[in-house]
């Protein structure tokens, strides 16, 4: 029989590594595996990097880590077709240590991520696929992979081999996605120069730049579209759940497309060149979509037990906060000597406990509620932008015959029941 | 049995770019990589080890710390154990230099264990100049056989190897005895997919890291950039050919202007009969 480790982890992206991180500097024998010829080759997100999570397993990373810029700067755009509402806010504390979030690229942050893991001990190994997880009578105890004398034993494995998680689905944790449960975002990371950045987002050079996109950056339909600024290139990107593509009959590409011709986005990219186009599914079904996340012998974590906050853009710090608690229950079913699913069950209860799963259910209902009235993303939105129009137009009009005509606009396009229904159900979704 | 295998870590060509303004490569913008010729080099030495019984492999490169990455990367392919000599006494060095100081590791390597074969890639991808083999060969004072694309037989009792070189217009088979150095080719073998085994264990590997000081005899203005005789005159980036034609029209009328361009320059294909 081949070597046997305590603990294999399968995937290095946010939760494998802050997982195969914490078990190795707890002094366990761990084996990490990534398909992927890097850490980060194949692993793709927005850009945001949360700080209180990855500080939470490397204190002060940012002085080594590599980052693009610290947000200080986080804009929300309602868009219609020719016009935007803005808000958004801006504060200097968040450009110094230590810091809110940073924009990231995930190539060369993942290898440096997993880099330090090999400085605790984890041995990785990239170029490999993990073929299916070893079950015997009923426990999981090792991995099958694609290469010759490919089996590896453990004492737990754990899965963070991300969204579309082959292994959870193997083992039955995991149905087929269902259409709404699933988003499909498309990037662009489009090259711009430092100085053209700083400018058109008022910017200084170690400062960044979100943008949330909402409306018609997805033709209406439910989803965001986001730009992230990085030291010398923008993050542009638009997903909406699958439902919503296969019944509006949209495009991905399409709408990434339509995103970068907008008018109110153009000029942001003017002269920017076109680095890499990148696609990923994330999993936005939210509390009612996670599934089994402990078993004998086996754990899931990040996407791969789908906690992601869609309303929040939150992913990567619940990846990172889920794989340190997947790793803290590891050392103490050592020190107890008992990999069963009764004594890993431990990291289901830290994760229920934490703001992961207590944000997750907040939200619960909220896909669904957008999902099946999609007139907040139709309406509402160029509706904001109509009565923001016509309440900053100087046309001679009083301003309180104005405030009458943008509430009639409003209660007469959709009836006053309605407006008042749809408000108290949004409401209840978020509260 | 004791193969040695030299190796290098180069910047992956396939992707590099080069700075237009001073014709150097754009080190930053490939990753680094093993020589592709030595990493078919390395995978010779796995199959010959299963062709005799005992057998070491070994890796030998120079370069800066983070070229311990193509010994991991060999002892993937399944070499036994890699030394690397690293020193900014070596930095700098042209072919002359580099075979210099690679045989002087080989000579303390073979304190260890005399070596037997000694394998090289063809040549580097990013230098493409084929001369450190035949330097080391002509240093350590044994017969060079280069551009090897078979080893067709090996005898350990009377010590020889039968090889099949390529040329340029065929095919020679060559029997030498060893110790000896051969350079291959790419067609020699095909890298394998490697077991996992060897990935934990090139995962958990450690290479032995040599200063000069670890050396002995060493001439030290033999080595680095003082050792280097070769002055580079100039540096280009080759011109994009020009010229060519390109066929308008349907696809019909393409292939019929095609073929009677062809027609035209039949000479350029028959003149070899």
């Amino acid at each position: 029989m081949s070597e046997k480790f305590d603990v294999i982890v399968v995937g290095a992206g946010p939760a494998g590594t802050s997982c195969a991180y914490t078990c190795a500097k707890n002094g366990l024998k761990v084996l990490q595996i990534e398909r992927g010829e890097y850490p980060g080759s194949k692993n793709v997100m927005g850009g945001v990097l949360y700080r209180q999570q990855m500080e939470e397993i490397i204190p002060e990373f940012w002085k080594e880590a590599p980052l693009e810029r610290p947000v200080v700067e986080q804009r929300f755009w309602m868009m219609d077709k020719e016009s935007v509402v803005t808000f958004g806010y801006k504060g200097l504390e968040w450009g110094v240590e230590p810091y809110n979030n940073f924009t990231v690229l995930r190539a060369p942050f993942d290898q440096w991520f997993a880099k330090k893991g090999i400085e605790q001990g984890v041995l990785l190994i990239t170029e490999t696929v993990v073929l299916e997880c070893i079950v015997e009578n009923g426990k999981v105890i090792g991995v099958r992979t694609d290469r010759p004398d490919g089996e590896v034993y453990a004492d737990v494995v754990v899965l963070a081999d991300g969204v579309n998680s082959l292994l959870g689905k193997q083992l039955g944790y995991h149905n087929e996605f269902r259409p709404d449960e699933v988003a499909l975002t498309v990037m662009e990371v489009i090259n711009l120069p430092k100085e053209k950045i700083n400018d058109r987002f008022n910017l200084e050079d170690n400062q960044g730049c979100t943008i949330e996109l909402f409306g018609d950056s997805t033709k209406g339909n439910l989803g965001t579209a986001f730009i992230y600024t990085n030291k010398e290139s923008i993050n542009i990107g638009v997903g909406t759940t699958l439902s919503s593509m296969i019944k509006a009959k949209l495009k991905p590409y399409d709408l990434l497309d339509y995103l970068k011709t907008h008018s109110m986005i153009k000029p942001f990219l003017e002269g920017g060149e076109s680095a890499e186009y990148l696609a990923h599914l994330i999993p936005e079904g939210g509390f009612h979509s996670v599934p089994k996340v402990a078993g004998n012998g086996v754990l899931l974590v990040g996407d791969a037990a789908q906690l992601v906050n869609a309303i929040h853009r939150e992913g990567s710090n619940m990846a990172m906060a889920s794989g340190k608690m997947a790793a803290e229950t590891i050392v103490e079913a050592k020190s107890r000597n008992d990999f069963s699913e009764s004594s890993l069950n431990l990291y289901r209860e830290k994760l229920y406990d934490s703001f992961i799963i207590k944000d997750l259910e907040k939200y619960k209902d909220a896909a669904h509620t957008f999902e099946n009235h999609p007139q907040y993303f139709k309406d509402y939105v160029p509706m904001m932008n109509r009565a923001a129009s016509k309440f900053f137009t100087v046309d001679g009009t009083p301003k309180r015959e104005k405030q009458k005509q943008i509430m009639r606009s409003i209660t007469g396009e959709r009836g006053t029941l309605k407006v008042l229904q749809d408000m108290y159900r949004a409401w209840k979704a978020v509260k | 049995m004791h193969i040695v295998v030299c190796v290098k870590q180069v910047p992956d060509t396939k992707i590099i770019k080069i700075n237009p303004k001073t014709n150097t490569l754009d080190r930053r913008s490939a990753p680094a990589i093993l020589n592709p010729y030595d990493a078919h080099a390395v995978q010779e030495a796995v199959k010959i080890k299963k062709m005799v019984g005992e057998c070491t492999i070994s890796v030998l490169s120079m370069g800066p710390p983070q070229a311990t990455a193509v010994i991991k990367k060999s002892i993937e392919i399944g070499a036994d154990k890699g030394y690397l000599i690293s020193d900014r006494a070596f930095a700098g060095a042209d072919t002359l230099a580099t075979s210099y100081a690679l045989s002087k590791a080989l000579e303390r390597i073979a304190k260890e264990e005399p070596a037997d074969l000694v394998i090289c890639g063809l040549h580097a991808i990013d230098g493409d100049t084929g001369q450190v083999g035949p330097g080391i060969a002509r240093r350590m004072d044994i017969p060079p056989v280069t551009n090897v694309i078979e080893v067709t037989e090996l005898n350990e009792k009377e010590k020889t190897i039968l090889l099949k070189r390529k040329l340029a217009n065929g095919y020679q088979l060559i029997q030498a005895d060893y110790p000896c150095l051969m350079t291959v080719g790419k067609e020699i073998n095909e890298i394998e997919y490697s077991p996992m085994p060897n990935m934990i264990k090139a995962a958990r590997y450690e290479p032995i890291i040599w200063s000069v000081n670890d050396l002995e005899n060493v001439n030290r203005p033999q080595l680095g950039l003082k050792g280097s005789p070769t002055i580079v005159g100039k540096m280009f980036t080759p011109p994009k050919p020009e010229g060519g034609k390109r066929l308008e029209g349907n696809s019909d009328e393409q292939v019929s202007q095609l073929i009677e361009l062809l027609q035209d320059k039949k000479e350029l294909f028959f003149t070899a009969r």
